[in-house]
């Protein structure tokens, strides 16, 4: 069974798992151990990743992706721009589709309006947004602005409910010791319409 | 380049500390035995080192995979498909993953606990329908050794009778979750079996050992030794026989022979000082995970084994199997604004359906078992990713909160978990340029996917989406074209690795014979996934621990009659 040797050779990443290289994998390693650090000291947030102007329209964004209302608070309160940037460093294979999609943002908001994403009125950053927000009935020429606005709204989601302000929101009551599992309650039964279970 | 030998001889050396490797120093050691275990990854203690009741927001990644923990990094699982300096490489336009965990105990720290016998059906397929090869050996010869599991380890189920899904010896199951109930009932409904899952997990305590506390955080590693994983159950009472001695970042690099071609022990790289050292045994058991051992073996070349150890037959390394896999969520609507509450769980699904057809109308020749999942789980990174793909279409600001608020807890999801008949495609080799970081030629993966398994995973999207519309919910994504193999996920990524090392009555066509011992060395034995015959429709770590536990007690026989 001789191998050919003009065979090319492929190490295998799959698509889900950003392949790190060993510098970007200390870098990760010591960013996550500043982070720690410096919140514990009360060190006030400085961006390593995004540009002061990235930075503010980061917040600007994510706080139209999830705004406060009367059960939680908005995606800055909880530091959604933070995390964002945290994870620009910890995983920079983001990098590129984030400062492109923040680009393409502002080159849009240009185009449509003549001003910079941040500085157009609320009622064109709602034009834009509705042009991206929904895949199913975006133009087609609005592609990747798309493609940018389905991962940033992932992003903002990952950030803003794993807090402990949005798991509260959610009312997950898990992570806990139970002494005796009973399973679905009854009310619960009642509401999912299995209440005809026997066994 | 200098060797540190060790001057003592052990009755046997296992390489891997895994389900095999840790059931073989388990029973050796209660035997009398004098076992060194050789572990390539570094010690690890669930109690000390495990990530039992984490918020995600302990850490600024709140759970994300990194690159020394790409399962998360919460969970126990040191490792993923990519490991620094220890490249492996796949045939030109082919797609392989191959996933190693390196610590003590292997994958069983972080695996799913789903332990299913195989029925005695899946030891003689070929006599049934043709295809690949039966098994040397019988249900009813590993049946005994399934039994001394249940009891050892602690497994919960129920009793169904079921022609080839052998019940065990079972505790109590938990009640299903609401989403379970309602998936049940929708099973029901089109006449799919849908029974409790049968789970390592204890809801009984169990020598010494707790009953589950329901946090569905069994892949975290337990606190309260109530999942099984190798270093919870097996290497602790081995080590305190005395007769234990794990080597830990210990990276074995091939197999010694003496000049009769017997086995005379390992030689192996000190992770902590970069040495060569070697230890010496008079038996030596190889559990390394079925193709950590297939390229031990293919690396352990000399003048009498010019094809590698054990290898006269050629067949090392092939009949390379993976369980088919695909995947389809959907969102219900009659689990929307339920009633909070804890939906936690034992660390996974408390239901399961098992394969529940015969073959006759179908087109594809072996089954699939079927794994759910859903519900109110802990929020975390890549929470509800994708919205944009649900019903609602995805958007921004007070609809897409109240969005995410109303789609918690109301998603579901199957994965199918198929049998592949092996191929002459699929199979493993050493790499001819490429040497890992300690100069041990690394394995170059062969691997397609047959007509019978596309068709059969074409049969599992099928059945997922109409399971969800028959529960009233809605499949997420369009069925994957026949071109996209019907969304059937690369090799490897089931992380069920088989066959490389089969087990079989000729020695022209099979490594081992049905003792798992090899057909060329008798000191030398087999106790992974390697000598598996078929893969069957079910997840293979019971049959691995029944096998490892079955082949040191015909090792300890052999030894006492001075056989070996």
């Amino acid at each position: 069974m001789g191998m050919n040797r003009r065979e090319a050779i492929k190490l295998v990443a799959t698509a889900s798992v950003a392949l790190w290289t060993p510098a970007e994998a200390a870098s990760a390693r010591a960013k996550a151990a500043a982070v720690l650090s410096q919140s514990a000291a009360g060190v006030p947030f400085q961006p390593e990743f995004f540009s002061a102007h990235e930075y503010d329209t980061v917040r600007l964004l994510v706080d139209l992706v999830i705004p406060a209302d009367d059960r939680s608070g908005s995606a800055t309160e909880v530091g959604v721009p933070e995390f964002m940037d945290f994870m620009m460093i910890d995983r920079p294979s983001m990098q590129e589709w984030m400062s492109g999609g923040l680009a393409w943002l502002d080159i849009e908001s240009h185009r449509r309006f003549d001003v910079r994403f941040l500085d157009a009125t609320d009622g064109q950053r709602v034009e834009i947004l509705e042009a991206i927000a929904w895949p199913e009935r975006a133009e087609e020429d609005m592609s990747h602005g798309v493609a940018f606005f389905d991962r940033f709204r992932d992003l903002t989601a990952s950030g803003f409910w794993s807090t402990e302000m949005g798991i509260n929101d959610l009312q997950y009551q898990g992570n806990t010791l139970i002494r005796e599992w009973v399973g679905c309650p009854e009310e619960a039964l009642r509401h999912v319409g299995v209440m005809d279970v026997g066994d | 380049m200098q060797v540190i030998r060790s001057p003592e001889v052990y009755d046997v050396c296992i390489v891997g500390s895994g389900a095999g490797g840790g059931m073989a120093a388990h029973e050796l050691t209660a035997a009398g035995a004098n076992v060194v275990l050789l572990e390539a990854g570094p010690m690890w203690d669930t109690r000390q080192d495990g990530f039992m009741f984490k918020w995600p927001y302990d850490s600024p990644r709140r759970g994300a995979s990194t690159p020394e923990q790409q399962f998360g990094e919460f969970d126990a699982g040191l490792g993923g498909w990519t490991l620094a300096g220890e490249p492996y490489t796949v045939a030109d336009d082919q797609n392989f993953d191959w996933f190693r965990t390196r610590m003590l105990g292997g994958r069983t720290n972080h695996w799913g606990r789903i332990s299913l016998r195989y029925g005695p059906d899946d030891f003689r397929r070929h006599s049934i329908d043709g295809l690949g090869d039966d098994w040397p050996i019988s249900y009813d010869d590993i049946a005994p050794y399934y039994d001394r599991i249940d009891r050892l380890i602690g497994i919960f189920g129920s009793r169904e009778g079921l022609p080839n899904d052998p019940d065990g010896i079972f505790m109590p199951a938990p009640e299903p979750r609401c989403w379970e109930h309602l998936i049940k009932r929708g099973a029901d409904q089109m006449g799919i079996t849908c029974i409790p899952s049968r789970l390592s997990i204890l809801t009984r305590p169990l020598n010494g050992r707790s009953a589950c506390h329901y946090c569905g955080q069994c892949n975290r590693g337990c606190g309260t030794r109530s999942n099984f994983s190798s270093p919870t159950v097996l290497l602790p009472p081995a080590l305190e026989t005395g007769r234990l001695e794990i080597i830990a970042n210990a990276m074995a690099r091939e197999v010694t022979i003496d000049n009769r071609g017997l086995a005379s022990g390992v030689s192996y790289v000190n992770k902590d000082d970069g040495r060569e050292y070697q230890v010496r045994a008079r038996v030596v058991v190889l559990a390394a995970s079925a193709c950590e051992t297939a390229r031990l073996l293919l690396n352990s070349k000399s003048t009498l084994f010019p094809d590698g150890l054990a290898n006269s037959s050629g067949v090392v390394g092939r009949y390379l199997t993976d369980n088919t896999g695909s995947d389809v969520m959907g969102v219900v609507p009659q689990l929307m604004d339920n009633v909070p509450h804890n939906e936690d769980g034992a660390g996974g699904a408390h239901l399961f359906m098992p394969w529940w057809l015969s073959h006759g109308d179908l087109d594809f020749p072996r089954g699939y078992h079927i794994e759910i999942w859903g519900g109110r789980g802990m929020p975390a990174y890549g929470f509800m990713g994708d919205i944009g793909q649900f019903p609602s279409g995805g958007g921004y600001g007070q609809q897409l909160k109240d969005d995410y608020r109303r789609y918690y807890g109301s998603i579901v999801g199957f994965s199918g978990r198929g049998e592949m008949i092996p191929n002459k495609d699929s199979y493993c080799e050493i790499d001819s340029d490429t040497v890992d970081r300690w100069g041990i030629p690394v394995l170059r993966f062969h691997f397609k996917w047959g007509d019978e398994e596309i068709l059969q995973v074409k049969h599992m999207q099928q059945t997922f989406r109409e399971l969800i519309e028959e529960i009233g919910g809605t499949p997420i994504g369009t069925m994957p074209s026949k071109e996209d193999g019907y969304g059937i996920l690369p090799g490897g990524r089931i992380i069920h690795e088989l066959g490389v090392t089969r087990m079989g009555d000729d020695p022209r066509s099979s490594v081992l014979n049905a003792d798992c011992q090899a057909h060329d060395v008798r000191n030398l034995f087999v106790a992974d996934g390697g000598p598996f015959v078929t893969n069957g429709d079910k997840n293979p770590t019971w049959t691995i621990l029944a096998l490892s536990m079955r082949t040191s007690e015909y090792i300890v026989q052999q030894r006492n009659q001075g056989a070996i």
